[in-house]
């Protein structure tokens, strides 16, 4: 078992770099995100990594086991109702506030990307959505490397991809199913932290950051709200997972969806 | 209760399907072939039927055709779950009347999956 001075390691640096909630008592945890981690950089165990990581190790690999520990659990058309009423009900809302100008769509924390290509995919199937410019961020170099080749394997797609949404987006590649082009160039991918300065990035008309908040401390959860107040353009909505707490900041804006609104300034 | 058949050939899937569908809540009957499957339609139509493709006497594709153009036969959730991978076999699968398509091998998430979308769950 990794001993206990390495584990409050571990979840001191993915706080401090992260703002990411790492109970050091869960050694299993650790070790089954770190595990690839050590394989890949041909470290003997996950001891001798974070043995590394506490002596002097490289940036690029205290970063990399970070985004190790971030890894977020993504699933295609995961709460599908969700996808179908945005489409329906909350895009189309957005597109006529915008006025004929595309409406901004930001996945924050889109991990490997099967959130924002369901999105995508439905607004490809849709006729007269109007213009969209979707938006995908990650604090992984490699989940988002990942999402962008748009290539998954056969456990993949069949978690919440319906099989007609498969034969209809996907082409076959060896063993992998790759999504088409069409689809994979309505996306544009960045590397983001979100416990870094959002102020450059512009204004959002919805942002989806789903089952995000509760992996992140209390206060790393706060600020991060915070910025996303700050991006989202007026009449603009946020797309929170079931059990994530939106704040004081925010209005819940519909009964059966966690969608909110920023709260209207006190006159 | 809800009731699935589970036609498969293979005795180990069935059992497998079975216990995952056991509990998800599904009452379940079982087939080796699509003729054995035709038969127990034709006494009673179940809401699922978790359809393997390659079988002897009647194939799963010759199955779903058939059932479709039977009384009653387009109200079952009909689901491939089959080791064909092939996504031109999965669209004639859809075309021919299937509602879904699992490829092997599966396990419960998958299987949950699926039915959720299909409005059968639990």
């Amino acid at each position: 078992m990794i001993p206990a001075q390495d584990r409050a390691y571990v979840a001191a640096v993915s706080l401090e770099r992260a703002g990411l909630q790492v109970d050091p008592e869960k050694a299993y945890l650790i070790d089954s995100r770190l595990a690839p981690l050590a394989r890949r950089e041909c470290f003997s165990s996950v001891e001798a990594l974070i043995d590394a990581l506490r002596h002097g190790a490289d940036d690029r690999l205290v970063w990399a086991a970070v985004e190790a520990m971030a890894l977020p659990e993504t699933e295609f058309f995961r709460d599908h109702r969700v996808f179908a009423e945005l489409v329906e009900e909350v895009i189309p809302v957005l597109a006529e506030r915008r006025q004929g100008e595309p409406v901004r769509i930001w996945n924050a924390a889109c991990g490997t990307g099967q959130e924002i290509y369901s999105l995508a995919m439905l607004l490809a199937d849709a006729r007269g959505v109007g213009k969209m410019e979707l938006f995908a961020s990650d604090l992984s170099e490699r989940s988002l490397e990942k999402a962008q080749s748009g290539r998954y394997s056969q456990f993949e797609v069949q978690r919440g991809l319906p099989a007609r949404m498969l034969v209809r987006h996907f082409e076959k590649d060896g063993e992998w199913f790759a999504l088409s082009p069409r689809v994979r160039q309505m996306v544009r991918w960045r590397r983001l932290n979100l416990m870094d300065e959002l102020d450059r990035i512009g204004q959002f008309d919805l942002i989806l950051c789903r089952n995000v908040l509760g992996q992140l401390a209390p206060e790393a959860a706060g600020r991060v709200l915070e910025q996303l107040e700050a991006v989202l353009a007026p009449g603009g909505a946020l797309l929170l997972g079931p059990n994530d707490r939106a704040g004081k900041a925010f209005v819940r804006a519909a009964p059966d969806m966690a969608l909110y609104a920023a709260m209207p300034t006190a006159a | 209760m809800k009731t699935c058949l589970v036609v498969d050939d293979s005795r180990v899937i069935r059992k497998v399907s079975r216990r995952i569908l056991e509990d998800l809540g599904f009452e379940v009957a079982e087939a080796s072939d699509g003729v054995e499957a035709m038969a127990w339609c034709s006494a009673v139509m179940p809401d699922l039927v978790l359809l393997d493709w390659r079988m002897p006497a009647m194939d799963g594709l010759e199955f779903v055709k058939r059932l479709r153009a039977e009384p009653g036969g387009d109200a079952p959730k009909v689901v491939f779950c089959s080791v064909e991978n092939d996504l031109e076999a999965i669209r004639e699968a859809l075309d021919a009347g299937a509602d879904e398509y699992i490829m092997k091998p599966f396990d419960g998430a998958i299987i949950a999956g699926k039915l959720d979308y299909l409005g059968l769950a639990a």
